[in-house]
């Protein structure tokens, strides 16, 4: 009746999980019954769960990446308290469980933090950027955000039911395959990603369109701003890559349930086209997540600075080259295979090569900052951070892709260093950058700058106390993912590293902290102008936060900057008021539970086919079937505002912007 | 177990070419950063002897340079790594004094097996070579990937089950220096670190001859037992019985290790060994 599961699937005698797990329960409890009693259901179902508005979705996306995050982040934290006790002794994590840690770690933080997190801004602020009202495709929108947030459920539900995979982020076969890997973990993470990876791959497809099909007049492609080019690149390496994710953990999917041999010891498997095809997928992934978070610095350096961006067609030159060339190097994650001289130099050379744009985006965000005026709120101190991080974090980089370096740092808590330096210094301080600094256009309202700069300096200075012993510890030979170790001049290595993850844990207190305290103030801090900042780009013609349908009127672009044009130019004219507008009915895209519904019936026969429940994995698909077939035949998908209304919001928010505006102007 | 203190021309090559690239690129990277600094603090907006030039977006000269400097670093570090990945290929042979030792290699569940096939032994989780003299590695796996390192004498190389692969290498130094297995491979992983004994070549036969007086023997039925997951503190060695073991396992004359026995229960199908810590 129910497959594999039992009760012996609840791991009762270990008191970690169990604990967290309950503690969660508790939480997600109290707050459900909290939104009961206020009677927020309703609200939430309507406004939230059902909705289809690119704004919301990206809110959504980004609500998830932080609470995983806190997920991810605890892993992080139990991990280094385990290295650092465990010489000479098993610490306080059995092996079994050690390992589910960091698989969970770095399969949460890249999937279920990174991911939401980068998508979440582009969502939320493209279609601004671009000038427009929607994206491409608002419904499958909605889906891809809830397929996305059914892995996160799945993976973590592997914390209470069952366990998750012992086998690393990426479940390396013939380890993950069923018989060194008999459990239900490499199945919790085979069938959260199998999902997630259909919810990101129509992301990326719905970003794409948006850009290359949906810019308001005169926004050419070399008018866009940076954001929307880096975007563009993003999305098309998502487009290109998570197929290749998706067949490859069918392939594995096959070995484990159908007796298949793709990657298996015997019957002619080779684990090595897994090693292959999982870095075809790999290696365009960390351009996937680290593209997205250099548009966003591009944005703030030329708005923190008050100038353009320097550069722009340079930049716009190397972000395509990166996207191209990323899918050239797969092979130096794995030099150590012993191909030939010849293969590991041609690869080791082709991922230097990305160093070149790399190294180019660096020098125009300084050159940007030279002549400017820079204004050190949070999100350029972020930004400056980045840069000297991931200068660091490059440099690294390439020594790894230099194959004789590599042949002594694979796999070492070197490499471990590296990737965190440029995912912690560029995805995560990016992802920071572009909260603080788009959150007053998402709520209305500005995040406590004090608190904000606390944590920037926290996590910053927790950064590298944490990684540069884990740089040293690698250069003594230290490999990665080990539960105890008897070498003494590891030690003190380890043990730095967590004081480093203290002071990283500090600066994530702060930023709940400065989320808090901010909505408690938020009629101090609220925003009435719509552009907090001074901005350059589109989203800041806009109020704060902008109606539904964006824009009242679609704004005609007439080159780079466009919202700063439009600012100088009414500068220069001397134009204090706004010309009456024409105000036209406007149809915008309705609400559907489809993503939702769509997602219910995903969860369900993901959790089927992890415990082989079939009757319940065939309900499944049929109820996420139908939901579309329901969807498909729908007759009325858009509802018109009519004019009326469009003009009273507009002007109601042009007099608040005009009354701040004047405030300002009389200040001193 | 410090990259920086190498015994041998193998590891002290590539940590040479380590350093080399690190300075070649600190070159261009400590001034960017002091760049980054400097301007980012001169052009403070409370600054007011910095100049403010709203429209400065582009320069032809300074975009030459910004594309020339990483461009001509790399090539420089391109030249590099083309040259260090064929000096080093694991598979080219390593000059040396005496005969040539020749060892197999096995990664198992969790311990390594090193076969001598040439003088008739085999040693369990630690290896035993002569100073001086070349060392010839073939390695495969008995089960899962594994990779083999000896951070301070030879490059890293995978273990792959129905696979060989080479890797050659010298001690220069008498002592005894830390192997581990750098790829994970299940729970008793950190448990398979290895020793390697470096001795002198006089004392290399006596070794040998010493070794093989164990009255354990390794054929097929006993590896098959040593291949069961488990963690193993003693340093057993063994008379070799089957010289073609290796060439078995690698063929699949002999199977791969079954893994982990399934149990009925889900749940606790994980079959941490007994013995792990």
């Amino acid at each position: 009746m129910l497959g594999k599961l039992n009760w012996s699937a609840i791991p009762i005698d270990q008191p970690i999980p169990l604990f967290a797990a309950g503690l969660v329960l508790v939480i997600i409890l109290a707050v459900l019954a909290w939104a009961g009693i206020k009677g927020y259901y309703p609200y939430i179902w309507r406004e939230w769960i059902t909705s289809v508005d690119h704004k919301r979705i990206g809110v959504m996306y980004v609500l998830l990446a932080m609470v995983m995050l806190l997920r991810g982040g605890t892993d992080a934290i139990m991990m280094r308290a385990q290295q650092a006790i465990a010489y000479h002794s098993g610490g306080y994590l059995p092996p079994q469980h050690y390992d589910q840690i960091f698989s969970a770690h770095g399969t949460i933080m890249i999937f279920f933090m990174g991911m939401p997190f980068v998508i979440g801004l582009m969502n939320l602020i493209v279609p601004l950027q671009l000038g427009v009202r929607d994206v491409a495709f608002p419904t499958l929108n909605s889906v891809g955000f809830w397929l996305t947030a059914t892995g996160a459920l799945l993976i973590n539900i592997s914390l209470v039911v069952g366990e998750f995979a012992r086998t690393g982020w990426l479940p390396y076969p013939p380890l993950s395959e069923l018989r060194y890997s008999p459990g239900v973990g490499v199945d919790y993470y085979l069938w959260s990603l199998e999902i997630s990876g259909i919810g990101t791959l129509v992301a990326g497809i719905n970003l794409v369109t948006t850009v290359l099909k949906l810019r308001t007049r005169g926004m050419t492609y070399l008018r866009m701003p940076m954001f929307c080019w880096t975007t563009l690149a993003s999305n098309l390496l998502i487009i290109a890559a998570f197929p290749i994710l998706t067949a490859t953990l069918t392939m594995l999917v096959l070995d484990r349930y159908a007796g298949f041999h793709f990657f298996t010891n015997e019957a002619g498997g080779n684990l090595m086209m897994f090693v292959n095809l999982i870095w075809a997928w790999g290696h365009p992934e960390v351009y996937i997540l680290v593209l997205p978070a250099f548009g966003i610095f591009s944005e703030v350096v030329a708005t923190f600075s008050s100038k353009p961006l320097f550069g722009y067609r340079s930049m716009v030159m190397a972000t395509m080259a990166i996207c191209i060339i990323s899918f050239c190097v797969w092979l130096h994650h794995f030099f150590t295979m012993g191909a030939g001289p010849d293969v590991n130099a041609v690869f080791g050379i082709a991922s230097m090569i990305i160093a070149v744009p790399t190294g180019v985006k660096i020098y125009n965000w300084l050159f940007t900052m030279y002549g400017g005026r820079l204004r050190f709120e949070t999100p350029m101190l972020w930004s400056v951070g980045f840069m000297v991080t991931f200068t660091i974090g490059g440099l690294t980089g390439v020594l790894l892709a230099v194959p004789p370096a590599d042949f002594v740092l694979h796999n070492s808590l070197f490499l471990v260093a590296h990737f965190h330096n440029v995912i912690i210094g560029g995805v995560l301080f990016g992802a920071f950058a572009g909260y603080t600094y788009w959150f007053p256009k998402a709520f209305g309202f500005r995040l406590h700058e004090g608190l904000g700069k606390t944590a920037f300096w926290f996590t910053f200075t927790g950064f590298w106390v944490t990684f540069v012993p884990l740089y040293a510890a690698g250069l003594l030979g230290m490999t990665r993912r080990l539960q105890h170790y008897d070498v003494a001049e590891w030690r003190p290595w380890m043990i730095a590293a967590g004081i480093g993850t203290i002071l990283l844990t500090i600066g994530i207190v702060f930023q709940i902290l400065q989320l808090a305290v901010s909505i408690r103030h938020r009629e101090e801090l609220r925003d009435a102008t719509g552009d907090p900042w001074d901005g350059r780009s589109l989203e800041w013609a806009t109020s704060s936060p902008p109606p539904v349908f964006n824009f009242a009127i679609t704004p005609d672009v007439h080159g780079e900057d466009a919202y700063w044009l439009i600012k100088s130019h009414a500068k220069q004219q001397q134009i204090t008021d706004h010309e009456e507008r024409e105000y036209k009915d406007i149809e915008m895209p309705r609400n559907s539970p489809t993503g939702f519904v769509c997602a219910f019936f995903a969860t369900v026969m993901g959790f089927a086919l992890i415990w082989h429940i079939w009757w319940m994995v065939v309900l499944g698909g049929i109820g996420a079937f139908a939901t579309f077939i329901a969807f498909a035949w729908r007759d009325h998908d858009e509802y018109l505002i009519p004019a009326a209304e469009v003009a009273r919001v507009d002007r109601a928010n042009l007099a608040e912007r005009r009354a701040a505006m004047s405030l300002v102007g009389s200040a001193p | 177990m410090n990259l920086f203190d190498p015994q041998g021309p193998v590891a002290a090559a590539d940590s040479t070419i380590l350093i080399d690239s690190v300075a070649i690129m600190l070159a261009i990277v400590i001034p960017t950063i002091i760049a980054i600094l400097a301007f980012a603090y001169y052009f403070r907006s409370s600054n007011p002897r910095a100049f403010y030039s709203p429209d400065f977006a582009y320069s032809g000269r300074i975009e030459l340079v910004v594309w020339a400097i990483p461009t001509l670093t790399i090539i420089l570090l391109g030249g590099v790594a083309w040259i260090g990945s064929h000096q080093l290929d694991p598979r080219a042979p390593v000059e040396g004094t005496g005969s040539p030792v020749r060892i197999q290699a096995v990664s198992l569940d969790w311990k390594w097996l090193f076969i001598y096939p040439d003088q008739g032994i085999a040693t369990l989780n630690s290896m035993t070579i002569p100073v001086g003299a070349p060392i010839h590695l073939e390695l495969t796996s008995g089960s899962v990937m594994s990779a083999f390192f000896i951070p301070q004498l030879a490059s890293m190389i995978y273990t792959m089950n129905g696979m060989v692969t080479r890797l050659n290498m010298r001690a220069d130094q008498e002592g005894t220096f830390k192997g581990v297995a750098s790829q994970f491979s299940g729970d008793g992983f950190p448990d398979m670190m290895f020793d390697v004994h470096v001795i002198s070549p006089l004392d290399f036969p006596n070794w040998v001859a010493k070794a093989a007086k164990t009255d354990r023997v390794l054929n097929a039925d006993s590896f098959r037992q040593l291949s069961r997951p488990s963690v193993e503190t003693v340093n057993a060695t063994f008379r070799l019985e089957d010289p073609r073991l290796f060439e078995d396992l690698a063929t699949h004359k002999i199977p791969p290790a079954p893994g982990p026995e399934v149990t009925t229960d889900a749940a606790e199908s994980y079959i941490g060994a007994p013995n792990v810590r």
